[in-house]
């Protein structure tokens, strides 16, 4: 996890974007840190709101600007920082090297445009190929994940498919430049559960075929179970925990992850080794105009103590593979 | 007008067959306004005799045109001859009704063509570029323009445009059609040099309200569709912003704009009154109201049953167009 190990791929690093409005600042990620490795999957989790979606739009610079901007932070890759990249050096690394998938496949792609045209786009674009030859290596791309009858499911529009060839078409059309890295973002949230494994699966294939890294967003710890290799919890903008996967599932520290592993039905009754009933965390997500002072889940920890609204504690390494932002586990 | 719910329907020929028969019973709904009109506006006895015409000489024409007979008959009669083309002779001149008109018809639909290609183009040119600057100098200038374009009656747009290019920059002829060419049935102002600049401001006084439709239903459709996870996933595809805004997000916004361009085209031609005698344009709406003084009753019908059929034609063939630009519909 160290920040020098030459298999970081990208590296974000105290970033801080913000969403200008009437109503105030908020700041929906305010100095998170954490790093992608070559060919790993690195699960991204936290509830609604929380930030997940606006870190991977910072990475691709998509944030909507107005009104928001990412003010603070870097993002390394491939020895450049990507948030001082101008837009056309951005378009280079978009699609081609660092790559992104929607949660919505059912809105995600043209609704005018047939397959086969949106898939040539990213041939035509970043490998300069001819339309003909662009459509041929769609129509692989398109069997690579498993479409059946590509050839003829390239001439269809999106709404002919279902949700879930919709998503591997959206998999394939992400994948097909080999990015370096894929950011899905809750990539099976709106499809069936049987599909959902399926997706998924896919993926991690796809994944070990082409070398990617994996940002796989979700707010379902079973995901991350399944297909992570390591997990950066997130809350109020912040990683309040980061750890391997199996080392956060036995030996969870934040109480917050302790909130989402009791709300995560199979996964919360295994970790807490009996059967106990579900439990959602109480209360709401705090608003991010008005956030306590000191540690941000302060109001809904059951364990806070007099410090917690005080200070704020900072990422801390547990040990190799583990860091938490929490003052049980930080010596104060 | 905004854009219509579009029914469902399973085959794309059974729905133009729904949409002729509703044509026709419009048409007879038209056309018995039409009977109305004839037979009960100023007394078609007097017209057709004269006004020194003796007792007797009235009876004769009341018999010989058949306006003895009962009025339901009468009806049968009209119907027949209106599906034959035969709508009687102009009062005034003497001269086939349906003859009269179809001669103004080419000068009327050249109008109304080139006023319908300046308002689309110019109008979703304008709408593209406020909704990609909405805050530009430019675009407050084109918004506060668009609303002029509205409010203003067209008569006044024709007088302004007449007395800044005709009269005061001296650039453009403020009358008549100019040199025309004939082209077997049609004679056609569009193939010489005289002809275009005769057009030119009929054509804009006739666009300017469209044209501010179209504005604004362009920046409309822009704003939304550019907030749609598909325009998302072409920014994350490295995808320049002409080709995100002119390909991805424009195609969208043109189905509807197109679709409201085509029904406004066979208003254009039904509601060119009042440019063409403002520039005394020799088309069916001057003809109309030179009529309409003169109660040459057989022209005014025509006019009225053509233009409907002209309309109702021109819907169908926007269904068509609509179901063409849209895969959706195409399928479904
Ligand atoms: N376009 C925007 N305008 C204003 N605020 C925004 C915008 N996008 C995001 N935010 C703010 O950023 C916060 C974090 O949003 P984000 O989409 O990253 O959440 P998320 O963790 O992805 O949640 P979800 O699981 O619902 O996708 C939101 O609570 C919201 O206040
Ligand atoms: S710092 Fe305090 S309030 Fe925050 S999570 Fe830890 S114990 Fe709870
Ligand atoms: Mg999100």
């Amino acid at each position: 996890m160290s920040i020098d190990d030459k298999n970081v791929i990208l590296e974000i690093d105290g970033l801080q974007t913000y969403f200008y409005s009437s109503e105030g600042v908020a700041k929906a990620v305010d100095g998170a840190s954490f790093s992608l490795s070559k060919g790993k999957v690195l699960g991204v989790v936290g509830e609604s709101g929380c930030g997940k979606s606006v870190t991977a739009q910072s990475v691709m610079r998509l944030v909507p600007s107005p009104p928001g901007k990412i003010v603070g932070g870097r993002i390394m890759f491939d020895g450049k920082d990507l948030t001082k990249l101008s837009m056309a050096e951005m378009r280079h690394v978009r699609g081609d090297r660092i790559s992104m998938i929607f949660q919505e496949p059912m809105t995600s792609l043209n609704p005018v445009f047939t397959i086969g045209d949106q898939l040539s786009e990213m041939f035509m674009l970043h490998r300069g190929m001819s339309r003909k030859d662009a459509l041929d290596a769609s129509v692989e791309m398109l069997a690579r994940v498993q479409i059946p009858a590509p050839r003829a499911r390239a001439r269809e529009y999106p709404h002919q498919l279902s949700g879930g060839m919709r998503q591997r078409a959206m998999i394939a059309m992400a994948l097909s430049c080999e990015p370096e890295i894929l950011i899905a973002d809750e990539p099976t949230t709106a499809l069936d559960v049987t599909v959902q494994a399926q997706i998924l699966d896919l993926i991690i294939k796809l994944k070990e075929d082409f070398g990617t890294a994996v940002e796989m967003i979700t707010h379902d710890l079973g995901v991350i179970a399944e297909t992570a290799d390591s997990v950066v919890v997130m809350y109020a903008g912040r990683v309040v925990e980061q750890a391997d996967t199996v080392e956060l599932f036995e030996n969870t520290l934040h109480p917050y992850t302790r909130g989402l592993l009791d709300s995560t039905p199979i996964l919360g009754r295994r970790t807490a080794g009996k059967f106990e009933k579900l439990n959602e965390i109480k209360g709401m997500v705090p608003s991010l105009y008005s956030l306590p002072k000191g540690c941000k889940f302060q109001e809904r920890c059951p364990k806070a103590m007099p410090i917690c609204s005080e200070r704020e504690p900072q990422l801390t390494e547990i040990n190799d593979s583990h860091a938490v932002r929490c003052w049980l586990h930080i010596p104060h | 007008m905004g854009p219509r719910e579009r029914p469902q329907f399973t085959t794309m020929a059974s729905y133009i067959l729904r949409r002729v028969l509703q044509g026709l019973l419009v048409l007879l709904a038209v056309s018995f306004v039409c009977f109305c009109l004839f037979r009960y506006t100023g007394d078609p006895v007097l017209m057709l005799a004269g006004k020194y015409a003796t007792q007797e000489e009235r009876e004769m024409v009341r018999h010989a045109y058949g306006l003895d007979q009962p009025t339901h008959i009468q009806y049968i009669k009209f119907l027949g001859g209106a599906l034959k083309g035969e709508f009687g002779k102009s009062y005034v001149s003497q001269v086939d009704a349906l003859d009269t008109i179809l001669e103004r018809f080419p000068a009327t639909f050249e109008l109304a063509l080139v006023a319908i290609l300046i308002s689309f183009a110019v109008g979703v040119g304008m709408g593209i570029v406020v909704s990609i600057w909405p805050k530009g100098c430019v675009s407050r200038i084109l918004m506060s323009g668009s609303l002029l374009g509205i409010s203003i009656p067209t008569f006044l747009t024709g007088i302004l445009l007449v007395m800044l290019c005709s009269v005061y920059l001296e650039i453009l002829p403020a009358f008549g059609r100019g040199d025309t060419v004939q082209l077997g049935p049609w004679r056609t102002g569009l193939l010489t040099l005289d002809g275009l600049k005769h057009i030119i401001l009929p054509a804009l006084t006739l666009s300017s309200y469209q044209l501010a439709v179209m504005m604004r239903l362009t920046r409309a459709g822009m704003r939304e569709v550019m907030g749609e996870e598909y325009i998302k996933t072409a920014w994350a595809k490295g995808l320049s912003p002409a080709k995100v805004i002119l390909k991805h997000a424009l195609r969208n916004v043109l189905i509807p704009v197109v679709t409201i361009a085509g029904l406004s085209f066979g208003e254009l031609i039904a509601f060119s009154i009042v440019t063409e005698t403002i520039f005394q344009w020799p088309g069916m709406g001057n003809l109309l109201l030179t009529s309409i003084f003169e109660t040459d009753q057989p022209i005014i019908v025509t006019y009225i049953m053509l233009t409907s059929c002209i309309i109702l034609f021109i819907n169908i063939l926007v269904d068509l167009l609509y179901a063409v630009l849209n895969p959706k519909i195409r399928y479904n």
